[in-house]
């Protein structure tokens, strides 16, 4: 098999791994595609990161616990969880397409834009205080489930919510705290 | 009154790790000054027990304080009530637009494959009709009555006997084995006519050791294990910190214990 032949099949392996959900949660981790690629399988990544840009999608490496300041390592990779993401965000008027009103969208910007500017911690009534100066009473309840629910939220036992897998998956963090930052006022 | 002021710090301190109270709101010199100032008060295992209390989690006060500045220096760091005042400030239209600018939302697809579609025909063609499944029973009423203890011990809701009486029987027959030697190896005790009795003798010997009736006295250059039994319950032994020690009692070892044996 040629060198092209080989990255041409691999690729294509690695898309439908990262593509269709084998899990209760979407996403590989680095070791499966390890197992399923090899050990190459962090350049075989690269080049599918290449093809998807042309499409505006990109493969979205979310570390566990905080990104490494420089190159990651191996280890770090094979412990990393790999997503197929947007690259650029959507223009909102796409959103209704998405299932997702603009009341519920506003609710998780406000939610979790509080949870970082608190060190990654905030109480959940604290939360909830702040969602009800925008939402009606009845929906602040139903949205912090559906939050939670779908893994952008996570609860403690203490009562106190933290930023969960979906939004280190899906939200430029730093993006938005600073696009926040930049609006009049 | 001194314990009562450690619990209120000990509150407070929690009230950071568990509620996300600034850290830097609680004064750690003047905690500190505080302790210092009961320690010599203390007496009771309790009263020093709630001053180590307080001092693990003052640690874990100065630990988030650390953090909090570590934070303050990332360029994540926002000053929360001027992002609250922004997110009050902005309408939920600029607020949703905003977010969809740095919302990359997963790509993902379920899907079903020829081998998953075939697995459940599979699993589907074997399943029980439910009827069968979940069989009805009828109640039977019967009338409240009283009961034997002997009747609960033939229904095998009772043991015959207790579990501790059962263990001292066995505390009496190592006794009696071991006689004048004051020791006897582990499999001479352990090994009986059958594995499983072999089996319900080595799981009674390890409640002997663990409950201070006896001991093990390990050899390991002759890779022996003896069991030593105490003329007395030793329970301050059941109470401190032991080793457990791990015995084999694999059916192999049980067939050669016995070939040896005879």
């Amino acid at each position: 098999m040629t060198r092209k032949a080989y990255y041409a099949r691999k690729i294509k392996r690695a898309a439908q791994l990262l593509f269709y959900k084998r899990h209760r949660t979407p996403g590989v981790k680095g070791w499966e595609l390890k197992n399923k690629l090899g050990s190459d399988y962090p350049k075989i990544l690269k080049v599918l990161d290449d093809h998807l840009e042309k499409l505006d999608l990109q493969v979205k490496t979310v570390f566990e616990g905080e990104a490494p300041a420089g190159e990651p390592t191996l280890d770090e990779l094979n412990k990393a969880r790999f997503y197929v993401t947007v690259r650029g965000g959507f223009p909102s008027k796409d959103t209704k397409m998405m299932g997702w009103r603009i009341d519920d969208i506003a609710g998780l910007a406000t939610a979790i834009s509080y949870i970082i500017s608190k060190k990654g911690k905030a109480p959940r009534d604290e939360v909830e205080d702040l969602l009800r100066s925008k939402l009606p009473g009845w929906r602040v309840e139903m949205n912090m489930s559906r939050y939670i629910r779908s893994g952008y939220l996570g609860e403690d036992e203490h009562g106190m919510l933290y930023l969960d897998w979906r939004t280190r998956a899906e939200v430029d963090q730093k993006e938005l705290v600073d696009l926040l930052l930049g609006t009049e006022s | 009154m001194s314990s009562e002021r450690i619990q209120r710090v000990i509150e407070l301190c929690r009230s950071v790790e568990e509620r996300g109270v600034d850290p830097f709101s609680v004064d750690v010199d003047d905690i500190i000054a505080t302790l210092q100032k009961y320690f010599h008060e203390w007496e009771s295992p309790e009263e020093l027990a709630l001053d180590a209390e307080a001092v693990q989690y003052l640690a874990s006060v100065i630990q988030n304080q650390g953090d909090w500045v570590k934070h303050r220096s990332t360029s994540l760091y926002t000053d929360p009530f001027l992002l609250e005042e922004k997110i009050k400030r902005l309408d939920k239209e600029e607020l949703a637009a905003l977010f969809m600018k740095a919302w990359n939302p997963i790509i993902e697809q379920e899907q079903l494959t020829i081998n998953s579609l075939a697995e459940a025909m599979k699993y589907w063609n074997e399943l029980a009709p439910i009827d069968e499944r979940w069989q009805k029973f009828g109640s039977m009423q019967v009338e409240a009555g009283a009961t034997t203890r002997e009747e609960l011990v033939r229904l095998k809701i009772l043991a015959e006997t207790t579990f501790l009486e059962e263990l001292e029987t066995f505390w009496k027959e190592l006794q009696q084995k071991v006689g004048e030697d004051e020791k006897i190896l582990y499999w001479d005790f352990v090994g009986g006519d059958t594995y499983q009795e072999t089996l319900n003798r080595a799981y009674m010997t390890s409640f002997l050791v663990t409950y201070g009736y006896a001991t093990l006295e390990l050899v390991p250059l002759e890779e022996e294990v003896f069991i030593v039994p105490f003329k007395e319950v030793r329970s301050e032994l059941a109470e401190a910190r032991t080793v457990s020690v791990p015995i084999s009692v694999s059916h192999e070892e049980w067939t050669n214990w016995k070939e040896n044996r005879q």
